[in-house]
C-alpha cells in the first residue's frame, strides 16, 4: 500500500515537471515559428527555414524546455504505463486556461470551459487507475 | 489540403510510434533508484545505450518537423485539436503493443481528454 502511494506521488511529481516544460517549450516554438513565417515546401524554402530555425534564440529556448520535458517523460515511463502518463500530461491544457484567466484576465468561451472540465474529469478517471500494470524488466542491469 | 492530412498523419503516427518505442526502452532500462541529478544522469546514460530508445528518436524527430511545418501553415487552434487523436491511437498502441491493461475507466478518461483537448484548442 505504501509502495502504491509512493508510486503515485513520484508519478504526479514527474507529470507536473512534464506539463510545465512541455507548455513552456510549445509556447516558445510557436513564437519562433510566427517570427519565421510560413515555410515553403521547396528546396530553397526548406533551406531558408532550416537556417532561420537554427539561428533562432527563441527556438533554442523552446528546445531546452522540450529537453527537460523529454527527461521527465523518459523517467516517468521507466515505471509508469504509457496509457497512464500520456492522458495525465494533457492536464497542461487545463492549467494554461486557468493561468490565462487568473494572470492575464483573458475571456474564456463556454466551449473552452467545457473542454477544461472534460480534461479534468478524464485525468481524474485515469488517475484512479493503477499507474503500472506491466512488470518492470531490468534486462539492462542484468 | 492533401499535404496537411499527410503531415498530420506523420505527426500522429510518428509521435505515437516514437513514444511507444521509448516506453519499451525505458521499461527495459529500469527506473532510477532516486530522483537525484547523479542518479538521473546514470539513468540517462543507460537509456542512451538502449536500442528501443534509438528506434523511437527518428519517429519523434519526424513528428517534431511535421508539427513545425503544420504550425507554419495552419493556426494552432486547428493543429492541436487534430493531433489530439494521438491520445486514442496511443492507447491502442499501449494495449496491443506494450501489453498494458487498459480498463474501462482508463478508456473513458482517454476519450474525455481527447475531446477536451480538441474543445480547448478550438477556443
Amino acid at each position: 500500500m505504501a509502495t502504491e502511494g509512493r508510486l503515485r506521488i513520484k508519478t504526479l511529481v514527474m507529470v507536473c515537471a512534464m506539463v510545465v516544460c512541455a507548455n513552456a517549450g510549445d509556447l516558445m516554438l510557436k513564437r519562433a515559428m510566427l517570427r519565421i513565417g510560413a515555410v515553403e515546401l521547396s528546396r530553397p524554402g526548406l533551406l531558408h527555414a532550416f537556417r532561420m530555425t537554427v539561428t533562432s534564440g527563441t527556438l533554442w529556448v523552446g528546445i531546452f524546455f522540450l529537453c527537460g520535458f523529454m527527461l521527465s517523460y523518459m523517467t516517468v515511463l521507466s515505471w509508469a504505463d504509457y496509457s497512464y502518463v500520456m492522458p495525465a500530461g494533457a492536464f497542461g491544457y487545463a492549467l494554461l486556461t486557468f493561468f490565462a484567466v487568473v494572470f492575464l484576465h483573458e475571456a474564456v468561451s463556454p466551449r473552452r470551459w467545457v473542454g477544461v472540465a472534460l480534461i479534468c474529469v478524464g485525468v481524474l478517471l485515469v488517475g484512479q487507475t493503477k499507474p503500472r500494470t506491466t512488470a518492470v524488466t531490468r534486462e539492462a542491469l542484468a | 489540403m492533401m499535404h496537411v492530412a499527410v503531415f498530420l498523419s506523420f505527426l500522429i503516427f510518428g509521435s505515437t510510434g516514437g513514444e511507444i518505442a521509448i516506453t519499451r526502452g525505458m521499461k527495459v532500462t529500469g527506473e532510477p533508484e532516486r530522483l537525484r541529478p547523479k542518479e538521473l544522469l546514470r539513468f540517462l546514460g543507460r537509456a542512451l545505450r538502449n536500442g528501443w530508445f534509438w528506434a523511437g528518436v527518428p519517429l519523434m524527430a519526424l513528428s517534431f518537423y511535421a508539427l513545425l511545418l503544420l504550425l507554419s501553415w495552419e493556426p494552432i487552434s486547428f493543429v492541436i485539436p487534430a493531433s489530439a487523436l494521438s491520445y486514442v491511437v496511443g492507447t491502442f498502441g499501449a494495449k496491443y503493443i506494450l501489453g498494458e491493461e487498459v480498463s474501462a475507466a482508463r478508456w473513458t478518461g482517454v476519450v474525455l481528454v481527447c475531446a477536451g483537448v480538441a474543445l480547448v484548442a478550438l477556443g
